[in-house]
């Protein structure tokens, strides 16, 4: 045997294995726990693909009901921590190394696990970065992936919820990986070809569909007036000044709530066409009025989100869709669109100190980072020039010669100065760097750096962070609109004052918005029913969110 | 439950001659608020009934904010509150102060 074909070698040995329990590339979802125990070894750098969304549960399940003394000691590498399965199987010793992005829906569990010592970590990174990690240092011996349906030869059909899969696969397939599908069903013809079948190597018929956790919905109803406010202001003193127009939304109210204020609010400021027209975004349902409104040109997404299908599928000048008529969604690409052709990121956040960095990591939870940190970075390597991006950078403290100036992307986080259960969002000192020192982290999980925050949106005003010029400004810009807060109340109010004559800190009244005027008449659907009329009855809600 | 009264001095009194107004409602995270036009027009009284405890200096501070901004003499406010944010509380008390002026 050629030294330079030995991990070919083992992959066909694999695969040899694998075939024992398959009819040609197929096998019975009642198989699927002889079919692992054939293909993987232990050690194995193993991708169980859970995604932000999308879920190879079938496949999941079957991996934590492998004998452990036959598959250990595995390395998992994948973006999402999501169901049980991923973290049982650190408890039975099938997997004992984790690598990571979002751990969201088991943040709390998983905190309890590294505390105790059950998994060993080796980084919790964003979404770009483990995927370019894949095609370095972390490419993955076997993937298990999903999609909605395959033919005998492995041709798959992602369905809208692509997400990471592509991404996966191309790590995998072409480095003498080998990729299991889990699917919906096998047909004898997919409706289009997103991953050609010579890159799937076995394909599981699932015994049931595979999970999608419904992520991106906000139901209007739960829209708050405080909430309306602040997204009043970021329209009117952020994305009218700047003319953003293109953006990425964080998941949370506040900007849900900027989603429903386009074509009411930011319609009467005549800011139609100026702002907010291409989009990095999942498919928000609070975002069908303004797109039937006609302000949203077009929008990329990393994935779906359930109950869009129908209405995505009617709307194809406005998503990206395949020829069979369905979402195309990527999340690797739609996160360098984020990235570099993006001129704002807005997002919500659970603590932000005194310099301006934020996370949202707990001292209970670690829900991890996702795409926030991607999206609401300043991209060094960027070239290209827009007003908005300029704008921000002459804002910006220029130093050395000012004709080398560069851009700078807005980042701005929209937060209550209050969370849940009255916990203050701004802290003196992060819970994120107490869990460093617990789990002996070097690096403190900072979801955004203070140094890429632009804005700061409260319900008592903006901080303009770029236009402060030393530390004492900034400390007084954030405490200036952290509200009631420990933070807030600790504020030298003359300094404050200065500021905002300055324009570094201003209040709803400066910007000519009447904080009783915040009413939840502005919102442009009021409902989910409402939302589902605005799509012409397309948007089919999840039953969750139906009360009707 | 903690029982808390602020009582301010105000340099005039609140606009308007309706009576009395509410505003709000007793729901978790939301509160309650009455006004009545019932003392001396250049006096404030604000009485609140909170179910978390230890929130005191906040109410201060808050009630403070709303009587420099809105000058309600005369005014006396009882406020039932659900476990609302300062945030909330604010705007309740300052749409509250507008019903009264009408």
């Amino acid at each position: 045997m050629s030294g330079w074909r030995r991990e070919r070698a083992a992959r066909d040995a694999r695969i040899e294995a694998g075939r024992a329990h398959a009819a040609g590339k197929v096998v019975a979802a009642a198989s699927v726990v002889d079919l692992l125990e054939a293909i993987l070894r232990p050690g194995d750098r193993v991708c169980l693909e859970g995604d932000n969304q999308k879920q190879a549960d079938c496949l999941a399940r079957g991996l934590s009901q492998c004998d452990p003394a036959r598959v250990h000691d595995l390395h998992m590498v994948q973006s999402g921590i999501v169901l049980p399965e991923h973290l049982d199987i650190f408890e039975q010793g099938i997997a004992k190394r984790l690598d990571y992005s979002y751990s969201g829906p088991q943040g709390a569990r998983i905190a309890r696990m590294l505390y105790g010592g059950q998994i060993a970590l080796g980084a919790v990174h964003t979404y770009l970065e483990l995927f370019a990690r894949y095609f370095i240092d972390l490419t993955p011996n076997v993937a298990l992936i999903a999609g909605v349906s395959a033919d005998r030869e492995g041709n798959l059909y992602t369905g809208p919820n692509t997400e990471d899969t592509p991404t996966v696969v191309e790590a995998t397939a072409f480095k003498n990986g080998v990729v299991v599908a889990q699917v919906n069903e096998i047909v004898d013809r997919v409706p289009r070809v997103d991953i050609p079948g010579d890159r799937i190597d076995f394909v599981v018929e699932a015994d049931k569909p595979f999970y999608v956790e419904p992520l991106f919905t906000r139901d209007p109803a739960a829209m708050t007036e405080t909430q309306i406010l602040m997204a009043m202001m970021a329209i009117k003193g952020i994305y009218a000044e700047y003319g953003i127009r293109r953006l990425n939304h964080g998941i949370g109210f506040g900007t849900a709530a900027i989603e429903l204020l386009l074509p009411t609010y930011a319609e009467r400021l005549g800011l139609k066409g100026k702002i907010a027209t291409h989009w990095a975004l999942n498919p928000h349902p609070t975002l069908i009025p303004a797109i039937e409104s006609g302000w949203v040109s077009q929008v990329h997404c990393f994935g779906s989100e359930v109950g869009m299908d129908r209405y995505i599928r009617e709307r194809p000048d406005v998503f990206f869709t395949g020829a069979d008529g369905s979402l195309r969604s990527n999340r690797a690409f739609c996160q360098t669109a984020g990235l570099y052709a993006c001129d704002l990121f807005i997002g919500s956040t659970l603590q932000i100190d005194l310099s301006g960095h934020s996370s949202t990591v707990t001292q209970s939870r670690v829900a991890g980072f996702g795409g926030a940190p991607n999206m609401g970075s300043d991209p060094h390597g960027r070239r290209h020039p827009s007003d908005t991006w300029m704008k921000a950078g002459r804002e910006a403290l220029v130093t050395g010669d000012p004709a080398l100036m560069r851009g700078r992307k807005l980042v701005v986080q929209i937060v209550e100065t209050f969370g849940e259960k009255l916990v203050p969002t701004f802290v003196e000192k992060l819970d994120a760097l107490e869990l460093a020192r617990k789990l002996k982290l070097e690096l403190a999980p900072v979801m955004v750096y203070a140094d890429d925050v632009t804005h700061i949106v409260t319900e008592e005003g903006i901080a303009n962070l770029l236009l402060c010029r030393d530390a004492d400004e900034r400390e007084q810009a954030i405490r200036g609109v952290a509200g009631y807060t420990e933070v807030g109340r600790g504020r030298d109010r003359a300094m404050v004052e200065r500021l905002r004559a300055r324009g570094i800190v201003r209040r709803p009244e400066d910007l000519g918005i009447e904080p009783l005027d915040a009413d939840r008449s502005l919102l442009a659907a009021k409902s989910i029913k409402d939302l589902v009329h605005w799509s012409g009855g397309l948007y089919e809600p999840p039953a969750k969110f139906r009360n009707w | 439950m903690e029982k808390l009264t602020f009582r301010h001095a105000t340099k005039k009194p609140l606009a308007g001659a309706k009576a009395q107004a509410i505003t709000g409602v007793v729901a978790s995270g939301n509160l309650e608020v009455l006004l009545e036009r019932a003392l001396p027009p250049d006096a404030c009284t604000v009485e609140i009934e909170t179910p978390i405890n230890g929130y005191g200096d906040v109410w201060e501070a808050v009630v403070a904010d709303f009587v420099a901004r809105a000058q309600p003499g005369g005014i006396r406010i009882t406020i039932n509150d659900g476990g609302a944010r300062p945030d909330t509380v604010s705007l309740r008390l300052l749409q509250g102060a507008r019903l009264m002026e009408v």
